[in-house]
């Protein structure tokens, strides 16, 4: 990759990479503490999709993530304090303590959200694609829309990217390939590769190694300036690997479905050590430097879960706010149990 | 007043939506021909831009809308068949109607799905009778089922003036039927029932088409002097509770008719709600004319077994006004 142009860059994806890293395993410790309730699906491993991709975008640029979405919103500069107080359930949090991890969301800076059903969100970024074309031809903004390899085998998936091929719509279809599919495997899952899907809706397809931020960046980038151009939409594979289970839970069950030794093998490759490491070597970042956005970090992640835990509980009387734009009906909507609560 | 079909009202409001509005837009299955009616002539009026085909992919339209409306436009989807929803079911129910809340009223996803032809006509079968509003109704999805030309025209702008998703069912049995819209061209609001007919002693609820059902069981049933009350809730979520209340406490009694299946349909729904609201003033079971728990075979002979008609509203009076008395000395 061309740093010239941007000497900051390979820092600030270091730094994206540290946050998520640290953020989920934060995560992780809050979970198993039941200081955060629910299912958490942590980023572990594929930090460097996220930091290289939305390093790519502009401001105008929308998104929609994944169920395992939370590097995507911490790449994108989300409100870490806001987003510890939404995994905790707070009033304080992104979503006010009505979305937690999977529906987690920040409308401000284009996230239209995580999404706990796998590719759900493709047709959605392809119309916010196509409407925010009509509305700011000038902006000339694309969307991303995040899924895994396990999303590829979803009918909607197919569907919207013929849709946005026939459109010619500025959709970046980005398929985070962490090989898993929660327990099975891509290649039992597909008979072809992962890209021929796309390439036979007559887009192009670019493969990036997902464990290299500066590399997504370089292929992000491309596709990017691609769809900019009126190109239409573009398929880009980031090969993953996720060093953890599918959701945090998973450590207890003790499952088979991978082996310690691929997923040592995969943590030789590990971004938070091979991507610092090599932009100390090449004087991009000197360790001091290392050792500050190490330091602003803890102490961001720390005040985070201070926050998230000092943070009022929704009110209990307000659990069917936000339900509907306009619900002034009577009785509208109905509670469970006579009255409203 | 003009005198128009129903079909033409529901155009029409369309119409008049997308004049006022310039982010209201229609997506469906052959919109541009407007081979179900409700999009003709609308593409040479707004453009490609604002009638648009989709491909044959219903759960990638409906979400295609959501995103749409996420990003500020005004969405109107139209489905060429109503049982095409249950392939959109998820974009439909767990996408589009749950984004409020699980964002905390981040967005609003002011989207209009249109279902055309709503219900059994005579032959089209298993897959293609369905009448499938209870779905919806109980996902929490606002639906109306305007069932005269003025309310077609009424519910529809209302429907796309709403912030929410709100789903329309327009029953294929009253489709071509004219009627008369008022030239104020005036909303009809969200909510809100309308009594076609007064009586003394029984409310019959009916839904969509059956309200014309009930109509004319009301005139035989006349002559027998049995005075019935026809209620037509056009809203049914969300449902104008009061006026119901209000007509049962009248009339003592309560038939619901619904042309869909009958288990966990919308004529439960309505029957539960006036066993707990209206029992002091009940006096005589509340009853349930529906649709029969089985697909929609085939055979016309058949399918009249399955669908009401009036002559089960009818009988299902008899009985329930024999049942408690006369109301009238």
């Amino acid at each position: 990759m061309d740093m010239t142009d941007e000497s900051t860059l390979p820092i600030r994806m270091y730094r994206t990479m540290r946050l998520i890293r640290r953020f989920e395993e934060e995560v992780r410790r809050l979970v198993n503490a039941n200081e955060i309730a629910g299912v958490a699906h942590e980023y572990i491993g594929q930090e460097a999709v996220a930091a290289g991709l939305c390093a790519a975008l502009s401001g105008d640029d929308i998104l929609t993530s994944t169920h395992r979405g939370h590097g995507h919103l911490l790449a994108r500069g989300a409100d870490v304090s806001a987003m510890m107080a939404e995994l905790f359930g707070r009033s304080t949090g992104l979503n006010r303590g009505r979305g937690g991890s999977m529906h987690i969301a920040d409308f401000s800076l284009g996230i239209y959200g995580a999404n706990g059903i796998v590719a759900a969100g493709a047709p959605i970024a392809v119309g916010a694609a196509w409407a925010r074309r009509q509305l700011y031809p000038d902006k000339n903004a694309v969307a991303v829309t995040f899924f895994g390899d396990g999303g590829i085998n979803q009918g909607v998936l197919a569907e919207a990217m013929n849709m946005a091929a026939i459109w010619d719509l500025p959709v970046i279809f980005v398929c985070e390939n962490n090989q898993y599919a929660v327990t099975a495997r891509i290649t039992e899952m597909s008979k072809v590769p992962i890209g021929q899907r796309a390439s036979s809706f007559g887009m192009p397809v670019v493969t990036a190694d997902g464990m290299d931020p500066g590399a997504v960046f370089d292929a992000a980038s491309g596709v990017i300036s691609s769809a900019r151009r009126g190109e239409g939409p573009q398929f880009l594979e980031c090969q993953t690997y996720r060093f953890v289970g599918h959701q945090t839970a998973e450590a207890a069950l003790r499952l088979s479905y991978r082996t310690d030794e691929e997923i040592a093998r995969m943590r030789e490759r590990d971004p938070l050590v091979t991507w610092p490491a090599r932009i100390r070597e090449e004087g991009l970042m000197s360790g001091q430097q290392q050792d500050q956005i190490d330091a602003d970090i803890e102490l961001c992640l720390a005040h985070a879960i201070e926050y998230a835990r000092q943070s009022p509980e929704p009110l209990a009387g307000s659990a069917f706010d936000y339900a509907y734009a306009s619900s002034d009906f009577p009785g509208f909507p109905a509670a469970g149990w006579g009255g409203r609560p | 007043m003009t005198r128009m079909r129903y079909l033409e009202a529901l155009r029409q409001g369309l119409h008049d939506e997308m004049e006022r509005d310039d982010g209201v837009f229609v997506i469906g299955e052959d919109v541009r021909q407007g081979l179900r009616g409700v999009s003709r002539g609308l593409l040479e009026a707004f453009g490609p831009d604002r009638v648009i085909d989709s491909p044959i992919s219903e759960a990638a339209f409906t979400g295609f809308a959501t995103g749409a409306a996420l990003a500020g436009m005004r969405p109107v989807v139209e489905f060429q068949v109503p049982s095409l929803m249950y392939i959109a079911f998820e974009q439909i129910v767990n996408q589009a109607q749950k984004f409020s809340l699980m964002t905390g009223g981040q967005v609003k996803v002011p989207v209009t799905y249109l279902f055309p032809g709503s219900g059994a006509r005579r032959g089209l079968a298993g897959q293609h009778s369905d009448h499938p509003y209870s779905f919806l109704v109980h996902a929490g999805v606002k639906t109306v089922v305007p069932t005269t030309a003025e309310d077609a025209y009424g519910l529809i702008i209302s429907a796309i003036r709403d912030n929410d998703p709100v789903a329309l069912f327009s029953p294929a049995a009253v489709q071509a039927q004219r009627g008369e819209v008022g030239d104020d061209r005036a909303p009809v609001a969200l909510g809100t029932a309308r009594i076609h007919r007064r009586g003394e002693d029984i409310t019959v609820v009916a839904v969509g088409h059956l309200v014309a059902e009930a109509l004319r069981a009301a005139e035989d049933l006349d002559k027998e002097h049995i005075s019935v009350e026809v209620f037509d809730p056009r809203s049914l979520l969300p449902f104008d509770r009061a006026a119901l209340v209000a007509s049962v406490m009248r009339t003592g009694r309560l038939l619901v008719c619904d042309d869909s299946y009958r288990t966990a349909g919308f004529g439960a729904e309505v029957a539960a709600f006036a066993a707990d609201e209206c029992f002091a003033a009940l006096r005589a079971p509340v009853r349930r004319v529906s649709r029969a728990d089985v697909p929609v075979p085939f055979s016309v002979l058949l399918e009249e077994q399955i669908v009401p008609s009036h002559q089960c509203i009818i009988e299902a009076v008899r009985d329930l006004v024999g049942a408690g008395g006369p109301s009238r000395d």
